[in-house]
């Protein structure tokens, strides 16, 4: 634990020293959130969905600036490796499971914070929290987010060489993984053919279960999504470590 | 008890052998020094050491234990600087040391005094809570090594240890480096393919050449061998000079490039006389220098090559090295 603790710390004091970072990140979730919401909040209207598009847009969008957080996180690994700092890490008498464990959890945290950040952000929005329990139920949700994710970038890193296929891993794996979410739109609403596809996507059931918490409301049962989400999030953990083990430097 | 042993260690990365067959033993308490060129397989010996890299073959026990049976323990028992940096440089000084700390398990009542001593020792106390990044490569360099002794470690690996450094800064880490040999008995192995370095910090060095070991002794031994002095002819024609020194004062002749060297006891009293055997058969001189023997010309003697000429064919070994590893 102490192990563990050690590299978590490393990750929240290198997390608050970057501002712009966290400001950076959080740009995109709010303008997606002002530009859609407002933008289509009077033209959208989403059945059983009592406070408008902005109200469905929100749980999304938190959902989003977990994902890209915890993403971007795992995969600053490279950075490490670039760096040397790695090495340090992996010459002390200490196992490599630790060592992942720790930024995953560190990546989770930091990714949490910038959900919280939108959450707050929201709450003057006007969104209408239901109960002190669903509020409870969305930061569960948004942790397990923040694992999956951080433990995909984990496993991503260490099979990269350096920052060049960044750009590559965000458009065409995690961009489609928030795409194909129902952050933006209701599942019920897509092509037959598609469907399938959002319901083999681990961040739907994230952003439906986050969308219950805060709104009481969301097209699959939370416990499944509590279940599918909890499950992904282990499966990850699994392989961000064994790909972590096998790192080279 | 010896620091280390190593028998017949090898590492090759597809069908390129970085280290062949090496074997040394290094007593507690030595200051041993791995000397070779950029490529000769320095680091990667270093690294089979440190556990960080698997040996192909051989065998090798840091602190009597074995570096592929009992990693943790030899992890425990080393301290480690790098060739490249390894700082955290979003981190301050003190927070470095605090993470290796706690990386280390070390308890919580000593943590900060231990790291606080250190820092004084290397002279970086006043600067501890600024942020790495802002930190001289000379200021970073003492860092690692602090950090390197936070555990106690009983072997200190120091892979080129001054590489890139200024020579003050570099005369500096030496006395600093000797005084922790000398004061808290720390075995220490470094690499380095500075010849004065090797000189003036090791008891024993070890020559390393395209992996293999050539030569091994105290550089006074190694300087031994080559004769008392060293004179070297410049000269357009090489070959002829080598053709007429038959003299029987003249010890090991050889020849590289546009110069020879010659091995000489008591040189002073036959540099006229080879000068004037030169003249005599007509050979132009361009330069005649006359010094005693440096471990350059231990390892020219034994490589047949200067180090520099080394480094130059060593970056197509680096290159093969890279590619044999980013193929898998």
């Amino acid at each position: 634990m102490d192990i563990i603790h050690a590299i978590w710390l490393r990750s929240m004091k290198r997390y608050l020293r970057s501002k712009s970072r966290i400001v950076g990140s959080l740009a995109m979730p709010v303008f997606f959130l002002l530009f859609l919401g407002f933008g289509l909040n009077s033209v959208v209207s989403i059945p059983g969905m009592g406070q408008g598009y902005i109200g469905f847009l929100i749980p999304g969008m938190i959902a989003m600036s977990v994902l890209f957080t915890s993403v971007f996180s795992g995969i600053q690994i490279i950075w490490d490796k670039q760096f040397g700092f790695l090495k340090e890490t992996l010459v002390a008498p200490v196992s490599r499971l630790e060592i992942m464990l720790g930024q995953t959890l560190g990546g989770a945290t930091t990714a949490f914070i910038q959900g919280i950040f939108i959450m707050v952000l929201s709450l003057f929005l006007g969104i209408d929290i239901q109960n002190a329990f669903g509020f409870l139920l969305a930061f569960v949700f948004m942790l397990l987010i923040g694992i999956s994710f951080t433990a995909f970038g984990i496993a991503i890193a260490s099979k990269m060489e350096d920052m060049h296929g960044f750009q590559l891993i965000m458009n065409f794996v995690v961009f489609p993984i928030f795409g194909l979410s129902g952050a933006l739109f209701p599942i019920e609403s897509l092509p037959a053919f598609i469907k399938p596809i959002t319901l083999l996507d681990p961040l739907t059931y994230g952003v439906e279960g986050i969308r219950y918490g805060l709104t009481g409301v969301s097209q699959i049962n939370p416990v499944i999504c509590l279940a599918a989400l909890g499950g992904f999030a282990v499966v990850m953990t699994v392989i961000g470590a064994y790909f972590f083990r096998k790192i080279r430097i | 008890m010896p620091a280390i042993e190593v028998q017949d260690l090898t590492r090759s990365f597809g069908d390129l052998i970085a280290v062949d067959h090496i074997s040394f033993v290094i007593e507690d308490g030595e200051t041993f020094g791995l000397l070779g060129p950029n490529g000769a397989g320095k680091t990667t010996a270093i690294s089979m050491l440190s556990t960080i890299l698997e040996p192909t073959s051989g065998h090798a026990e840091v602190n009597g234990l074995d570096i592929t049976k009992e990693q943790d323990g030899v992890r425990k028992s080393i301290g480690i600087v790098f060739q490249d940096q390894s700082l955290d440089e979003e981190l301050t000084a003190y927070e470095n040391m605090d993470f290796h700390a706690r990386l280390y398990r070390l308890e919580k009542s000593v943590r900060h005094e231990k790291i606080t001593g250190l820092l004084r020792l290397v002279g970086l106390e006043e600067r501890k809570d600024d942020l790495v990044k802002t930190y001289s490569g000379g200021m970073r360099r003492r860092l690692e090594i602090a950090r390197g002794l936070l555990h106690e470690p009983k072997v200190l690996f120091l892979d080129e240890p001054t590489l890139g450094l200024d020579p003050q800064t570099r005369n500096h880490l030496w006395e600093y480096i000797d005084r922790l040999n000398r004061e808290k008995g720390i075995t220490v192995i470094l690499t380095t393919h500075y010849m004065e370095e090797a000189d003036r910090l090791c008891r024993r060095v070890a020559i390393i050449d395209r992996g293999k070991i050539v030569a091994m002794d105290t550089p006074d031994r190694l300087k031994e061998q080559i004769g008392g002095e060293v004179i070297t002819v410049r000269s357009p024609d090489p070959d002829e000079v080598c053709r007429v020194i038959r003299a029987p004062w003249a010890g090991r002749v050889e020849k590289h490039a546009d110069s020879v060297t010659i091995g000489v006891q008591n040189a002073e009293e036959h540099i006229t006389e080879l000068v004037t055997l030169l003249t005599a058969n007509q050979i132009p001189i361009r330069s005649i220098a006359l010094r005693k023997p440096t471990l350059e010309d231990v390892f020219l003697h034994f490589t047949g090559r200067t180090i520099r000429e080394e480094e130059a064919g060593a970056k197509d070994a680096m290159r093969r090295v890279h590619r044999a590893f980013t193929r898998r």
